[in-house]
């Protein structure tokens, strides 16, 4: 059996379908016994789907970088 | 939070902070109403060289971050002009989509749905968008920029490990205490959707 810090790292694995199928069976399992953990394991997946709902850009930080000194540049 | 409200309130300019405070926010906005990244980036640029020219010209009336949005605003707009500028682009087609039946009334078939809601989805990813950005700030540096890359720029455990010299442990504790944060900061209502 696995305990609920595992079962944490194995749910933030599925988020980004990094967790082997023994993982995945393991915790599903936990989650079959463990309220705590099948409440965040919800939680989280939302949090997943938000994500790539919200479809947000962001600027790299080399982006960033090459911006201020441009912007230094003409000061 | 409580720091750039003052700043609200005082209504300063400080450009040495721009970048790292509203380039995502305002690259967010951009890539919406071009939806070219590569063109959004520049509208950004220009739009912070043209704050510092005209910065002697702001009143204090504004945020600044309302004052930037203003004159990116323009720069969507002058983009479009320019795109546009080209007799004859600027035009709409609308094309009968069933050849057989072109003595439709194409009118009333092209006519919006009243019932839909697909607009109403642009406006509220927008606005969780722009809730999530500001949470993802919120979280310590090294946290947000394994978040950014492993979620949003969707980098491999294995590239974001080498990048930052880390180990795959210690990207899933931070990947954890990110995910956490940003549960409790974004508004439970999301989550009710």
């Amino acid at each position: 059996m696995i305990n609920c810090e595992q079962a944490s790292t194995i749910c933030n694995k599925k988020q980004y379908k990094e967790a082997t199928l023994l993982e995945r069976i393991n915790l599903s399992l936990h989650l079959f016994i463990c309220k705590a953990c099948s409440s965040f394991s919800k939680k989280n997946s939302k949090l997943t789907v938000l994500c790539n709902k919200a479809d947000l850009h962001l600027l790299s930080e080399q982006e960033k970088v090459k911006m201020k000194e441009t912007i230094e540049r003409s000061i | 939070m409580d720091s750039t409200r003052i700043k609200m309130t005082e209504n300063k300019l400080n450009p040495d902070s721009w970048v790292d405070q509203y380039a995502d926010y305002l690259f967010n906005y951009a890539v919406a109403r071009v939806s070219n990244a590569e063109i959004a980036k520049d509208l950004v640029q220009e739009t912070f060289l043209a704050g510092l020219k005209s910065a002697k010209n702001f009143q204090g009336a504004a945020a600044e971050r309302t004052w930037l949005i203003a004159i990116l605003k323009r720069k969507v707009i002058d983009y479009y002009r320019k795109i546009n500028s080209k007799k004859g682009k600027a035009e709409v087609r609308m094309t009968y989509s069933n050849q057989s039946d072109s003595a439709g009334d194409w009118l009333e078939e092209n006519v919006a749905d009243p019932f839909s809601t697909l607009e109403n989805d642009e406006i509220e990813n927008e606005e969780l968008g722009l809730a999530i950005q500001e949470c993802i700030a919120k979280l310590p540096k090294k946290q947000s920029s394994v978040f950014v890359m492993k979620t949003i720029q969707g980098f491999s455990t294995e590239d974001i490990c080498n990048e930052l010299g880390i180990n795959p442990s210690n990207l899933w504790v931070m990947v954890h205490r990110a995910r956490t944060s940003l549960m409790g900061c974004l508004n439970e209502n999301w989550f009710k959707l």
